[in-house]
Formats: C-alpha cells, sequence, structure tokens
C-alpha cells in the first residue's frame, strides 16, 4: 500500500506491506535507526514517538495507520536533527544530558519523546506524576532517578 | 583545580540524545552491503533426543537463501566453563537441552522474511523428562550429558560444614535457613545483536558485547584464525550487565554462516528470545548455618551453596566460586566455611548478572545476621555493629580467604543509619504496631563488601596520542581495552586526561571496544573499567606528558628537569618563569613530530574491595501482602570518585536493580521446564512506578591498589541493595510471628507468609 508520512517535517512516501510496523517504517525503509526496538510485546517503550505531536509506542501501530498524519522522531526533535551539536538540544534533552538522565542511550529517544509529550500534557508535573507517566518507558541504566530529575528540572520544576 | 572529583557532564551525551545512537542493529557498512538476516529457530521442549530437522517447506518460502541444521556446522562444540566435557554445539545436534536452545537457522534476504520461514521448519524432538530445579539436578536421575555420568559440574569446599562441632552447629544459639537467590534475567534494553563479513580473508564481526577482545579470542578458537585476521567491533551497546561479557553461540555462529552462503549475515534476536536464550544470573539456593552466643557475638558461618547453571556450563558454573570468597561478608568471624555445588539444568544457561557471584554472598550472610539478631532478641544493627571488622587501612584477610584492602564498616554503617534517622523509624515501627496499623513498617539494615576487578589482580591496557588539530591546537585521542556500554567511562578518561595533560576534556576524544584501534583489552565487567583502565590512561597520560616535557626543555634550551607543566593552561615552561612557555601544539610543531604517543599497561597487585551498607524502608498492606519500598538510604564507598555524577548514576542503577531482585523479578520456569517469563509483559522489569528516588550518602576510603585510589561502584548498588529491603519486608513482618519470605517479595508470597504465620 501506498502511505504518506510527514515525518519530521517532511513528506515521506513509500510502499509498505500492509503488516509493516511503523516502528519498522521508520527504521527499515526510511533509515530512521534513532528509533530502537526493545521488546516484542510493547512493554518497553524503547520505539516511542510522537503522532501528531502525541507520544505512541511505534510498534503498536501500523505504518499504514500513520498514513496522512505526521510522525516526529529523535532525529527531528532538536533544531537541528541529529548533528552532535549541543546548542541544537530540545530543552527535554537539555535536562538529561545536564541532569545524567542517560547511560547507555539505547532507552533514551523513547524516554525522550515520551517525556516530551508529559510535559505536553502536564506542564508542571510532580515527581509522582512523572514516575506513573514514564511507566511505560523502561530503562535498566539509570534507576530512573535522573530520567525523573531531568523531567522535573525540563518543567522549571527543580533548579538544572 | 583540578578537573577530578568534579560533576562532569557526559562527553557522550549529545550524539545519543540527537541521533539516538548506533547500536549494532543500526551499523551501516558498506562490508554489510547485501547481508542476510539470519532468524534462528529454537527448541520448544526443554529436553529430548532430537530426531531429525525437515527444513523443505521452510527452504521454498520468499526470500530464502538457506536454512542450516546443527549436523552440518563443522564447528568443534565449545568447551564447558570449568567441566569441559559439557560441551555446547553451535546449533543442537542430537539433544536439546532447554527451552529456546537454537536448533536451525533461516538465511533470508529481508529481516521480516526469516520469522515466516522460520515457522515452517519441523523440528522432530523425542521428548526426555525435563530437570528443572537444583534437587531434580543433585538426583542424578536424568542425566543431560549421560556421557558425564554426573549432573553435578563441580563441587568445592566443606561438605560438613555445617554439622562440624566446631562450626556454627557447636555454637550456644544456631540458626539455620533454606533460601533461594533467584534466578534473574539481565534485561539490557538492547538485545543480543551481531554482524559478521568476511573481508577478504579478514573476518568482520560488529556484536553487542561488553568486552570486544573477547569475542575477538573466542572466535580466533573457534575457527582456528591469525589473530591479526579477525576484527571485533562493538558499536554503542544498549546495555549489558554482565550477560554480554562472552560471546553467545548465536554470536559465533555467524561467521560460519557468512562463509556458507558467501554473503554478510547479520542477526537481531528478539526480546522473547534474549528471555530464554541470553544467560541469565544469580540462580543459587543457599543453606545458611549461623552461629554464636546469646549477647550476639557471631562465632561461625557456614554457606551452602546449590548452583544452577542451566543447560549448558558457562560463566554460570564458576560464580560460586566468587561467592565462597565473599563468603565472610563485613564481620569480624573467625570460623567461615563453604561448600558450593553446581549443577546443570535443562534451562537457559547462568553467567554473570550485575555482582557476579557476590550480591548472593551478601545476600546470604546479611539474611543470616537478621535471623540471628531475631533469635537473640536484640537490634539487627546492634548485632552489626558488634560484629563488624573494624576500620583497617593494611589488607585485611578473612576467614573465607579474602584479602580486603581497605575497609571502614562501622563508619559505613553508621552513617547509613544516621541518614536514615533509625531511632526514629524504630520508634514510628513500635507506634504503628501498638495501634495495630495494618500498614506495617518494615526496616532493613545490610552492610556489604564485595570484590571488584575479578577474583584475581586484574590488567588493563590505554594509550594516549597527543596530535595537531582542534580548537586547542592539538586533539587527544585515547585509546582504552575497556568497552563502556553506558557508564560514561569515556568523559572518566577524558577528565584523567585532561588532569595530566592540561588540555581541555573535551578535546580529548576516546576510542574503544574496536580490536583493531585497541590491541589487547580485556573488556568492560567486574567494576574494573576506571580502576584498571583508567590507570593504565593515566600511566599512558604521565608518559605522553614526559616526551613533551623533554621537547619542551630542548626547546627552551633548559635542562628537562627543570621545565614544569602548568596544568591549568596546558604550558611548558621552566620552574618559576611562566611568562616564557610553549603550548602543547608548539611544541608539537617546534618538533616537527606528528604526534606524541605513549601506550601503558596497568597491572594491579590485588583486586579493590568497594563496601558501604544500606538501609531500606518499606511498607506492606498486612491485608494484600503487597509491599511498598519508601526510602532506600545507600552509603556506598568505592575509595576515590573521580565523577560523583557518574557515580551517582551506576549508585541508581544499580540499586534499583537490586530493589527489583527483593521485590519483584524472578525468571520461572514450570516443571516442564517451559519458561513462563519469556517477555517484557511476564517478566516484571522495575520501571520508574515503583521506586522512590534513593538518598545518596558519600563515603571516600582510598585504596591503594592502584595510582587513581578507586574502587568499582558498579555492581555495589546491586550488591547492597537486595539484602537491604529483602531485611525490611522480613522486619517489618515480624511481629505477626513470619521469620522468613524468599525473595521476590511478591504480594502473594508475603500474603502467604502473613497467613501461614497467624492462622
Amino acid at each position: 500500500m501506498e502511505i504518506t508520512l510527514s515525518v519530521n517535517g517532511v513528506e515521506r512516501t513509500s510502499d509498505v506491506e500492509p503488516r509493516r510496523l511503523l516502528v519498522h517504517h521508520l527504521r527499515d525503509d526510511l533509515g530512521l535507526t534513532g528509533t530502537n526496538v526493545g521488546c516484542d510485546t510493547s512493554s518497553c517503550g524503547a520505539c516511542t514517538v510522537l503522532l501528531d505531536g502525541e507520544s505512541v509506542k511505534s510498534c503498536t501501530i501500523l505504518a499504514v495507520q500513520a498514513d496522512g498524519h505526521e510522525v516526529t522522531t529523535i532525529e527531528g526533535l532538536a533544531g537541528a536533527a541529529g548533528n552532535g551539536e549541543t546548542g541544537a538540544l530540545h530543552p527535554v534533552q537539555e535536562a538529561f544530558h545536564a541532569q545524567h538522565g542517560l547511560q547507555c542511550g539505547f532507552c533514551t529517544p523513547g524516554m525522550v519523546m515520551a517525556a516530551v509529550s508529559l510535559l505536553d500534557e502536564n506542564p508542571h508535573p510532580t515527581e509522582e506524576d512523572v514516575r506513573l507517566g514514564l511507566e511505560g518507558n523502561l530503562c535498566r541504566c539509570t534507576g530512573y532517578q535522573n530520567i525523573v530529575r531531568a523531567v522535573l528540572a525540563a518543567a522549571g520544576e527543580v533548579r538544572a | 583545580m583540578s578537573i577530578l572529583g568534579t560533576r562532569v557532564v557526559r562527553v557522550e551525551d549529545p550524539r545519543l540524545l540527537t541521533g539516538g545512537g548506533t547500536y549494532t542493529a543500526d551499523v551501516r557498512d558498506p562490508r554489510l552491503e547485501g547481508a542476510l538476516h539470519a532468524t534462528f529457530v529454537r527448541s520448544a521442549v526443554a529436553h529430548g533426543a532430537l530426531r531429525g530437522v525437515d527444513v523443505d517447506e521452510a527452504r521454498r518460502m520468499p526470500g530464502v537463501v538457506d536454512v542450516v541444521v546443527g549436523a552440518e556446522v563443522d564447528l568443534p562444540p565449545v568447551p564447558g566453563t570449568v567441566n569441559r566435557a559439557m560441551a555446547r554445539p553451535y546449533l543442537a545436534v542430537d539433544r536439546v537441552r532447554f527451552v529456546g536452545e537454537p536448533v536451525a537457522v533461516v538465511l533470508t534476504e529481508r529481516p521480516e522474511q526469516g520469522p515466516d520461514a522460520a515457522e515452517l521448519v519441523v523440528v522432530d524432538v523425542d521428548p526426555l523428562p525435563p530437570v528443572v530445579g537444583t534437587d531434580a539436578a543433585l538426583a542424578d536421575e536424568t542425566l543431560l550429558f549421560p556421557e558425564v555420568g554426573t549432573n553435578l559440574v563441580a563441587e568445592a569446599g566443606a561438605p560438613d560444614g555445617a554439622t562440624a562441632p566446631d562450626g556454627p552447629a557447636g555454637c550456644e544459639v544456631v540458626v539455620r535457613q533454606r533460601m533461594v537467590n533467584q534466578r534473574l534475567a539481565a534485561c539490557p534494553l538492547e538485545v543480543r545483536s551481531s554482524a559478521a563479513a568476511w573481508d577478504g580473508g579478514r573476518l568482520v564481526v560488529w556484536c553487542s558485547t561488553q568486552n570486544a577482545h573477547g569475542v575477538h579470542d573466542a572466535l580466533v578458537r573457534a575457527y582456528g584464525l591469525d589473530p591479526a585476521d579477525v576484527r571485533v567491533i562493538a558499536p554503542d551497546v544498549g546495555g549489558g550487565f554482565g550477560a554480554k561479557i562472552g560471546a553467545h553461540p548465536e554470536d559465533l555462529v555467524l561467521p560460519w554462516l557468512a562463509r556458507r552462503v558467501g554473503r554478510p549475515v547479520r542477526w537481531v534476536e528478539t526480546r522473547t528470545e534474549n528471555m530464554t536464550a541470553m544467560v541469565h544470573g544469580r540462580a543459587q539456593v543457599h543453606e545458611v548455618t549461623i552461629g554464636g552466643r546469646r549477647d550476639g557475638t557471631i562465632e561461625a558461618y557456614h554457606l551452602d551453596i546449590v548452583q544452577d547453571a542451566g543447560a549448558y556450563p558457562a560463566m554460570g558454573a564458576y560464580l560460586p566460586r566468587l561467592t565462597q570468597a565473599m563468603a565472610a561478608g563485613t564481620y569480624a568471624v573467625d570460623r567461615v566455611t563453604s561448600r558450593s555445588r553446581v549443577v546443570v539444568t535443562t534451562t537457559t544457561p547462568v553467567a554473570s548478572y550485575r555482582g557476579a557471584g557476590r550480591p548472593e554472598a551478601t545476600a546470604a550472610i546479611e539474611r543470616a545476621v537478621d535471623l540471628f539478631a531475631a533469635e537473640v532478641g536484640l537490634d539487627p544493627a546492634e548485632v552489626r555493629r558488634r560484629n563488624l571488622v573494624p576500620r583497617f587501612d593494611e589488607p585485611h584477610t578473612t576467614a573465607a580467604g579474602a584479602t580486603y584492602d581497605t575497609g571502614d564498616y562501622p563508619a559505613a554503617l553508621e552513617r547509613a543509619l544516621a541518614a536514615a534517622g533509625y531511632e526514629e523509624l524504630r520508634a514510628e515501627q513500635a507506634r504503628r504496631r501498638e495501634a495495630g496499623d495494618p500498614i506495617a513498617l518494615g526496616i532493613g539494615v545490610s552492610t556489604y563488601v564485595e570484590v571488584t576487578t575479578g577474583p584475581y589482580a586484574g590488567s588493563e591496557v590505554g594509550w594516549v596520542e597527543v596530535r595537531p588539530g582542534g580548537d586547542a591546537g592539538v586533539e587527544v585521542v585515547v585509546g582504552t581495552g575497556a568497552s563502556p556500554h553506558g557508564q560514561g567511562l569515556a568523559t572518566a578518561l577524558a577528565m584523567l586526561v585532561s588532569h595530566h595533560t592540561g588540555l581541555p576534556h573535551d578535546a580529548v576524544r576516546v576510542v574503544h571496544g574496536d580490536t583493531d584501534l585497541v590491541a589487547g583489552g580485556t573488556g568492560t565487567f567486574g567494576s574494573r573499567s576506571l580502576q584498571l583502565g583508567g590507570s593504565a590512561v593515566r600511566g599512558a597520560a604521565v608518559e605522553v606528558v614526559e616526551q613533551a616535557r623533554r621537547l619542551a626543555a630542548e626547546q627552551l634550551e633548559a635542562a628537562a628537569d627543570d621545565v614544569v607543566l602548568d596544568p591549568a593552561t596546558g604550558r611548558f615552561h621552566v620552574a618559576g618563569t611562566p611568562a616564557v612557555g610553549r603550548t602543547w601544539a608548539e611544541v608539537l610543531a617546534a618538533a616537527g613530530v606528528p604526534a606524541l604517543r605513549a601506550e601503558h599497561t596497568f597491572t594491579a597487585t590485588q583486586p579493590t574491595y568497594p563496601f558501604g551498607a544500606h538501609v531500606a524502608v518499606v511498607e506492606v498492606d498486612t491485608e494484600t501482602g503487597d509491599v511498598r519500598l519508601r526510602r532506600l538510604v545507600a552509603c556506598d564507598d568505592a575509595g576515590r570518585i573521580v565523577n560523583p555524577l557518574l557515580a551517582e548514576g551506576q549508585r541508581h542503577g544499580g540499586l534499583a536493580q537490586g530493589v527489583a531482585q527483593a521485590l519483584y523479578e524472578q525468571v520461572v520456569f514450570d516443571d516442564d521446564g517451559n519458561p513462563l517469563t519469556a517477555t517484557f509483559a511476564d517478566y516484571a522489569v522495575v520501571s520508574a512506578a515503583e521506586l522512590p528516588s534513593f538518598e545518596l550518602v558519600d563515603m571516600e576510603t582510598p585504596t591503594f591498589v592502584n595510582p587513581l585510589g578507586a574502587k568499582g561502584i558498579g555492581e555495589s548498588g546491586t550488591i547492597g541493595s537486595t539484602p537491604a529491603v529483602h531485611n525490611a519486608v522480613c522486619d517489618a513482618l515480624a511481629h505477626l510471628g513470619v521469620r522468613h519470605v524468599d525473595m521476590p517479595c511478591t504480594p502473594e508470597r508475603v500474603w502467604r507468609a502473613i497467613r501461614d504465620a497467624t492462622r
């Protein structure tokens, strides 16, 4: 089936199998490997992207369901995508850096996108709001403490 | 002021935060053009005779290039660890020994074609009785390796330690307890992944590993290649936690497949494969016997260990040696004995998982001390005070045979107790009990000491090269034989090099995990990377500075001994006359050399022994058995800290995994050997919602073992927190008559323990 997605602000038209998951479409068809696959039960959240601005696990929706919609991945979050310039970081990315909210980095793209969506819905969360809000995103390295700090810092709730 | 000891944010982050890193599955390389995708067909039966594998239908599926079965793979099986006769084939040949064992492999043009074809491979197995659990294995009624004649892989120690009259059995007070240190899954967020390509006569392998050099050596052995003809690259690695130290059979067979089809081959497993076929951790059954006097003095301790090594002895067969070495823990007990037996079972092989043998030792003795305290009617913190090894600055050899480097366990305990407000917590607990509050408060204390860099003196290699370029006029490239995958080692090494060269840390680039770029190397595990790898890089940096200093002296027409490097500015000058000097760039330019380079191997004289004390506070709903961790106070002493930000990150992650063992996580097999926790929907990976923010208490007791004064910090959190939380749960229920609940302390177990004690 032919589908057209706006991915990080760029129109992308592809012919995909109806069974193709959005995450595989992003990674294997469009070459956007920043979005990771961490499980096969929609449990880990490593594949979280924004669909029309709201976080979704891109392993739980089909590429064809995203037809006509806007997708934002980690590569498109910062002003200058993926060039490694610290100056171009989104405030949530900046907070993850300042608060040591990442270690191996594998959950990070999904975690950052989930955090962006969380703050969009609740700009002034409590620590408990953040912990419950990120329950669907697993991290094995950080013990979540600095991720939670980073989200609160991005919300201006704690000093960076 | 030195950069050392300051909270420098990570140099690794910007790339990971913007592009999402380059993990093995993301690697795009010309040598992998046209790569086929491997999909393993795995045994669905725990134990059985393999009668045949029918691949005809699978071969006819779209995109299938080849299907390979075990008998076709003409590589010698991998000898078992400790017991070489229990060897493992790359793909099962005549017998399957666990659910998830690879039986065949399908090679397809596109990744999604693999599972479709693999489903059509027919694996014909005559089931044999499963061997699940250590008791079944020890019974030796069904043998995994009939030719070996027993399921026992290895045995060591004192078999009669629990009953010997000069052991705990002869003491005034004797307490015994059987405890299960349950099997865990490491759960790195990145599953296993590898890619193999033959580049002329050379083999190039990308692998998600903690130890590129270890994979290199395994490939050299498996294929009989010249070491120079093998290159292993560990790109970004999405966590390992011990499970990715060694190469798995799936990793090692890819080059064989690539050679057979004449094309590169790559492999990315699913999470279900990861949960069933990547090595697990822990999986020990303990019987502790602790003896002492009514006044709270502990006089003797015996630890009996049965290690479930899974179907093929891997690193798991070795873990009890670490457990036994650390059996005495932090205590000044004269008589400590232990015994270990390692068995094979028809389950996933067991190897290292964060702590690897040491958390088991700590869990055993820390529960034993609490049981002893309950028996003599003393506060568990008080019993620890009376029995801890006093502060020592010279090596201390325990009754278990380990020689600890430096330590101050009483100070760590007091700091943790003070930070927790221990006395107030006990008062609060008494008030709740008095009031009959159904939400019981539990307070758990643990003290721990562990061994890092492995049981023997470790070694690591590093090099430093200073060359023209960059904003600073020179750039520094550092190579390390460690293989970091999230620890932030590049930042720590850059700080060390900055400290010694006076060059900014962000002018330092660190390369690792590529056997062509760093000759030799041992990888990242056992909390070894900073203390060994950092000491090696430090040594190389000192040598490079010395080279530059001598060149600067010639250029300044001064005696070499009179020239110094100002670490604040990175300029060389004659001592006392800083106005006339040479920058690194000027030294290099004037000398006409393209670069200055030094390589250094650091070998420690002995391992280091980090230690600490944790206090956990839990609330237990006595009506439902639900446990909530309310606080976790952790005093961890890993010697001198290079970067507190990184050290805290290591502690946080370790604490979370330790809490998870106490309360949530467990790999479960049913009686037939079927894995019941094969997905993240079934295995209770701890999430942000279950955890509080941890309260960290700092303490630094340097070691003399390396020039940094640093011990390892990677595993401490895991080791101390599990028994603190476990003790807290048992403590919460003590007034109800509950003596012990095995881990994980799930609501069902806690509820049953309360019911059994009170009805």
